[in-house]
């Protein structure tokens, strides 16, 4: 039984799994700060331009979660926050809270004049770097908060006075420093999830050395309305039309020289991908390269809608090598057929690597022991009394599972603080 | 309350560059008589919000009109306890998506204004819903497997008190018949224990456990239910506020399998339950002889993945196979064991148990279609194996073992609309004349589990294969009844890890629905919401429209047809108020006359000015962020439209249309979520609804001699924020085709 000081929860990770542990407890009565990295809410799904299977945008369940929150004041939100440190025990927890600076505060009401302002671009971090955007952005369309953010290379730059003096609401502070805010909490869930594998180790796939070898991150960003090329699928190389596609499953998963764990959602994702190319281009021939389709529960429907589609090659083969043209950047799979042991070498006009998930502790763990297996997960949904991981940080899983994975996470959370 | 309105118009963010605000405001003090108008440079600025609260207490003003940014931005700055708020988009649907200066885009601001002053004038402040009765906070659990067991000890744990209903003599469900169990972190076999979660829940003291029981009866609604229990002939009540459905699954059943498979030819063919129920009864022996087990085979998606059978895949029967393979191997390391194979499906960190089988020898024959064949006593198996290329045959076999499908126990029982239709054939000569809207049926069956009192039907809907879940993807534990979550197997084919998880996720929502319902709030997906519908029943005509047409069943029905609303089950979509042909139906800040009084308060410029209006219906959820997304991304569309959000298009009445059009207004554009199988409406069937009642108003505009086509329909999503000004200029363009409202100037 925990010896309850503080009756607040707080989650840590602003993607699916915090963000529904986050307002599922709040929606049951508890006081809760919800601490995200990036400058907004909505994690990896507010990047995805549809979810399988029902090929529906994450944009209207995030609607309608962050309609929860804003009608819900017992969520405390802190943007561009990390978790520095967590002292105490279960009910009775210190925790310090770093808050990187925004440069914009909360008088911003989007008006978007100091975008306007700004000459300075940036990398798009939305669209994984696929093309840039102002140094003084909203970080999409959907941004909740729906708050601009400056980028610390716009604060330091000759052009930033300008910029500040173009908002008309004096909402930019360009001597905003970091902060730190300390929180007593009861417990905490932990869901900080996941990163995509770094392609640049596949170096048999040309990952990060060819322009025309994509992730499947990546892709998401390309068939978006909302990313860098307007919704329209194109070469990177030469923004020209693919007449054929390739989609290389298990892009390190289920490789003991990678990722040795199965990442559960890349079979999915890359049919439901297969479905934007259809839909751009009817006569592009796709391969889907894979070793297993692994479709669980009702989601073998959409394995089956997708096969009905005759110019979409089910190649049964882990490919051993991706080659490129160095003149026209068009790239050759090397795959043996499992089922003829024929070795193929199949030209393509792009590739998308189905890299798989690594969980984000596996690089920056909780700032508290806790239990992890060897591949970065923290072993189970009781990490520690009073510290719960949810989502991607305990196993690969879909959004469905998510949202289920923090839910239960919330009610473990309460458990921590409910007195009694 | 007496209401005093003001009317706060900001003049930021571009709204003061593109609008005549003097004209604007004079617009609200002359025509609409708002006695405070006032504006302000920056009105969500602190000195903006706090000449509002000087207003607020000062004056007395309680009812407030604030002009500026969307109801999606800065939603906490302009939140004022006991005040009525509207808020006016004149950013983002109007200066942000009009020409500045224009007149057209004037005359749109001055609308919406009109519009507000409208709506406010109707609006009240909502009461929670507070009956009679003592709301309950106890949650029932129906099945005491791993799934409800888990419930039951979250929710005690959580500080509530728990019902076990379970059918079966003893707790523990499905598990109770396994020994071993592979699960995290999937590096070998464990040891079952769900024995010690057993004797947990029944020794404690929050959770009242009946077994041997079944639930006879479940009326109420969420707060409010009264579940009536029947074990040994003895009847036992409770009340409870939500519902936890964990009653699990079935095996299917191994006869309907493909011949090819060998059920039933010989014992020494079993399925992968019969290989649970034999390891726990004495272990391991060959059927038709008892002697040890030194050949097997199992062969894995056995009736499914098959359109004829189970078309889905059980996600568990892969990882089985390897436990039990494993088992197995380690109790006789020389057996031969075969996993025959279409797809390995170990997903996550479960890949280790499948590297695990491959060390311990299980050897692994990947075929989409392998055959048992039985000579006498002796047993093969024939498979192409896809690797080789060539057909393996493995003899002497001592079990073949068929990895059979999970079935939900809700897909069990007669199709409730056979029920219904034969109750309709009982009624015979009642049968009413009038022609009737056909309103998509849920799919339930007859499963004997709730038992619900509801006039909809007893169980339970199906979304598809009888899984009773509603939004599987965004809200998985929801269904089509108000507090009352699925979990476990009966939600979707789950192993031990996931349905640990589920119950204790299931029960949050539980507790969820308690502490909002006995707030008198909405849950999901209003949750907080007070509002709830009151009927006006002096002129209800027992149409039946609203008890037939609430997708979640929230409204029951006495002899007579007369509705019986439950306002613990309503979710607040409206879809009773939309379907009501007399216009009864109502909630205190949504209503048909307050949706009527907008319409009428439009103005509609005579036909000689050349400017056509355009009313749009948008679902709230999707279509009216899409439509605040273009402005934001400054996109230019139509400037005859005029937008009414509506809590989901289901709420649309045909009314609204008629009065629309009757007022002169010369179209009316529907924007609704994606409806059938794959639908995207929160509320299941809102926008789907919406478009079978537009059948209905084709003949009206027929009868009125007014052109069909000046009503659309548009399925949009939320990111169709792109094609938005297309839809707008498409459909005006249409309407410039058919001309003017002939009743424009009448």
């Amino acid at each position: 039984m925990a010896n309850t000081v503080t009756q607040s929860i707080m989650v840590v990770g602003g993607g699916m799994s915090g963000l529904s542990a986050a307002i599922e407890a709040a929606e049951a009565g508890y006081e809760v700060f919800l601490v995200e990295k990036n400058p907004y809410l909505g994690g990896r799904v507010a990047q995805l331009n549809q979810y399988f299977p029902k090929l529906c945008p994450p944009y209207c369940g995030l609607e309608i979660n962050f309609r929860r929150i804003k009608d819900n004041p017992k969520v405390k939100v802190f943007t561009l926050a990390e978790v520095e440190s967590i002292r105490g025990v279960e009910g009775d927890f210190d925790v310090t809270v770093k808050i990187h600076p925004r440069y914009v505060n909360e008088k911003c009401t989007a008006c978007g004049k100091c975008a306007e302002a700004c000459t300075l671009e940036i990398e798009n971090p939305f669209n994984y770097g696929m093309d840039t955007v102002k140094a003084a952005y909203l970080p999409h369309d959907m941004a909740f908060p729906l708050r601009y953010v400056l980028d610390p290379s716009l604060v330091q730059s000759a052009e930033a006075q300008k910029v500040k003096e173009a908002c008309p609401y004096d909402a930019i502070e360009l001597d905003m420093a970091e902060k730190t805010v300390d929180l007593k909490v009861g417990s905490i869930v932990w869901a900080t999830g996941w990163k995509p594998y770094d392609i640049s180790k596949l170096d048999n796939y040309g990952g990060g050395a060819y322009p025309n070898v994509i992730t499947n991150v990546q892709m998401e960003r390309l068939a978006a309305w909302n990313g860098p090329t307007q919704g329209k699928i194109v070469r990177p190389s030469d923004g020209q039309a693919p007449q054929t596609v390739a989609f290389v499953q298990c892009a390190g998963s289920r490789d003991e020289n990678h990722l040795p764990f199965c990442s559960g959602i890349c079979c999915l994702a890359s049919l439901k991908q297969a479905t934007y190319v259809r839909e751009q281009y009817p006569d592009a021939t796709i391969y889907f390269f894979y070793i297993d389709v692994r479709a669980t529960d009702r989601l073998e429907d959409f394995v089956n809608k997708v096969k009905a589609d005759d110019k979409l090659i089910f190649f049964k083969g882990k490919v051993a090598k991706i080659t490129q043209d160095d003149a026209t950047k068009s790239l050759v799979c090397r795959v043996e057929n499992t089922m003829t042991e024929e070795l193929h070498e199949i030209p393509v006009d792009l590739v998308v690597l189905a890299t798989g998930m690594q969980p984000t502790t596996s690089e920056t763990p909780l700032p508290t022991p806790v239990p992890y297996d060897e591949y970065g997960f923290v072993a189970s949904m009781d990490a520690m009394p009073g510290i719960f991981a949810a989502g991607t940080t305990r196993t690969p899983a879909n959004v469905a599972e998510c949202v289920a994975d923090g839910t239960a996470a919330a009610l473990k959370a309460i458990q921590s603080v409910v007195r009694r | 309350m007496e209401k005093k309105l003001a009317t706060y118009i900001c003049t930021g963010c571009g709204i003061g560059d593109a609008l005549d605000i003097d004209q604007l405001a004079g617009v609200a003090q002359k025509e609409c008589k708002v006695p405070v108008v006032k504006t302000h440079a920056c009105l969500c600025s602190q000195e903006g919000v706090d000449l509002i609260k000087a207003d607020i207490d000062g004056e007395g003003v309680n009812s407030l009109m604030i002009a500026a940014c969307s109801p999606r931005v800065m939603y906490d700055v302009f939140r004022f306890d006991g005040c009525i708020v509207d808020r006016v988009n004149l950013r983002e649907q109007v200066v942000w998506c009009q020409k500045p200066g224009d007149e057209d885009t004037q005359m749109m601001a001055e609308d919406y204004v009109r519009m507000s002053a409208a709506k406010i004038k109707k609006m009240e402040l909502p009461e929670p819903y507070k009956p009679e009765e003592e709301f309950s906070k106890d949650i029932l659990i129906v099945g005491g497997g791993l799934a409800g067991l888990t419930a039951a000890r979250e929710v005690s744990k959580a500080g509530y008190k728990a019902v076990l209903v379970e059918k079966e003599k003893e707790l523990g469900g499905f598990q109770k018949k396994v020994s071993k169990i592979a699960t995290f972190p999937y590096k070998g076999l464990k040891d079952n224990d769900v024995a010690s979660l057993v004797q947990e829940v029944s020794a404690d003291g929050n959770v009242t456990v009946y077994t041997g029981a079944k639930v006879e009866k479940t009326a109420g609604g969420p707060g409010l239910f009264k579940v009536t229990i029947s074990q040994n002939g003895t009847k036992a009540e409770h009340r409870v506020g939500a519902i936890v459905m964990a009653a699990g699954w079935k095996p299917y059943d191994p006869a309907q399998l493909d011949a090819k498979l060998g059920f039933g030819q010989s014992p020494d063919v079993i399925t992968n339950v019969m290989f649970e129920e034999m390891v726990q009864n004495g272990g391991l022996k060959r059927p038709s002889d008892g002697k040890d087990v030194t050949a097997v085979a199992f062969l894995q998606c056995a009736g499914q993945r098959d359109p004829q059978r189970l078309p889905y895949c059980s996600a568990t029967c892969c990882t089985t196979s390897l436990k039990q393979a494993i088992f197995i191997k380690e109790t006789n390391p020389d057996a031969n064991v075969f996993i025959v194979f279409k797809e390995m499906r170990t997903p996550g960190q479960a890949e280790d148990l499948y590297r695990r089988a491959q060390e311990e020898g299980v050897i692994f024959i990947r075929c989409q279609d392998p055959e048992v064949k039985v000579m006498g006593s002796a047993v093969s198996v024939e498979a192409l194996d896809e690797l080789l290329g060539e057909t393996v045959v493995l003899e002497n076999l001592d079990l073949v073992v068929l990895a059979t499908g999970m079935v939900p126990v809700t897909a069990f029982g007669e199709d409730y609309a056979k029920v219904r239709a034969r109750m309709q054939q009982q009624e015979g000569e009642e049968k009413k004349q009038e022609e009737e809207l056909e309103v998509p049926q849920d799919a339930i069956r007859v499963s004997d589990i709730l038992n619900l009192q509801y006039r909809q039907g007893p169980e339970l809907p199906g979304l598809k294969y009888g899984f009773p879940d509603s939004h599987f993807i965004c809200f998985p534990y929801e269904t089509r009844r108000t507090g009352i979550y699925a979990a476990g197997c009966v939600r979707r084919p789950m192993g031990v890890a996931a349905a640990l998880e589920d119950g204790a996720g299931a029960a949050l929502k539980a507790i969820q629905c308690v502490e909002l319902v006995s707030q008198g709030k909405a849950v999901h997906p209003r949750a907080g919401d007070m509002s709830f519908p009151e009927f006006f029943m002096q002129r209800c005509t027992q149409c039946k429209r609203c008890t037939e047409e609430c997708p979640f069943g929230a409204i029951n029905e006495d002899e007579k047809a007369n509705p019986l609303p439950q306002p613990t089950r309503c979710r607040r979509c409206g879809v009773c108020m939309g379907a009501c042909p007399e216009r009864i139906i109502s909630f205190k800040n949504y209503s048909i006359g307050m949706i009527g009084d907008m319409i009428k308060a439009m103005e509609v410029p005579e036909e000689d000015e050349e400017k056509p209006r355009i009313l749009v219906l948008a679902c709230e959820n999707d279509a009216y962020p899409a439509l605040d997304m273009a402005g934001l991304r400054r996109m230019t569309y139509n400037a005859w439209v005029r937008v009414v959000p509506m809590r989901c298009l289901g709420s649309m009445n045909l009314i609204f249309i008629a009065d629309a059009l009757s007022s002169g207004i010369d179209g009316v554009l529907l924007l609704g979520c994606k409806f059938g199988d794959d639908y995207q409406c929160h509320f299941i069937k809102g926008s789907e609804l919406a478009n079978i009642r537009l059948s209905k108003i084709k003949e009206t505009l027929d009868r009125l001699v007014l052109e069909s086509d000046r009503v659309r329909f548009e399925t949009i999503s939320i990111t169709d924020y792109d094609k938005l000004p297309q839809i707008l200029d498409d459909f005006a363009e249409t309407l410039e085709e058919v001309g003017p409202n002939p009743y424009k100037d009448m």
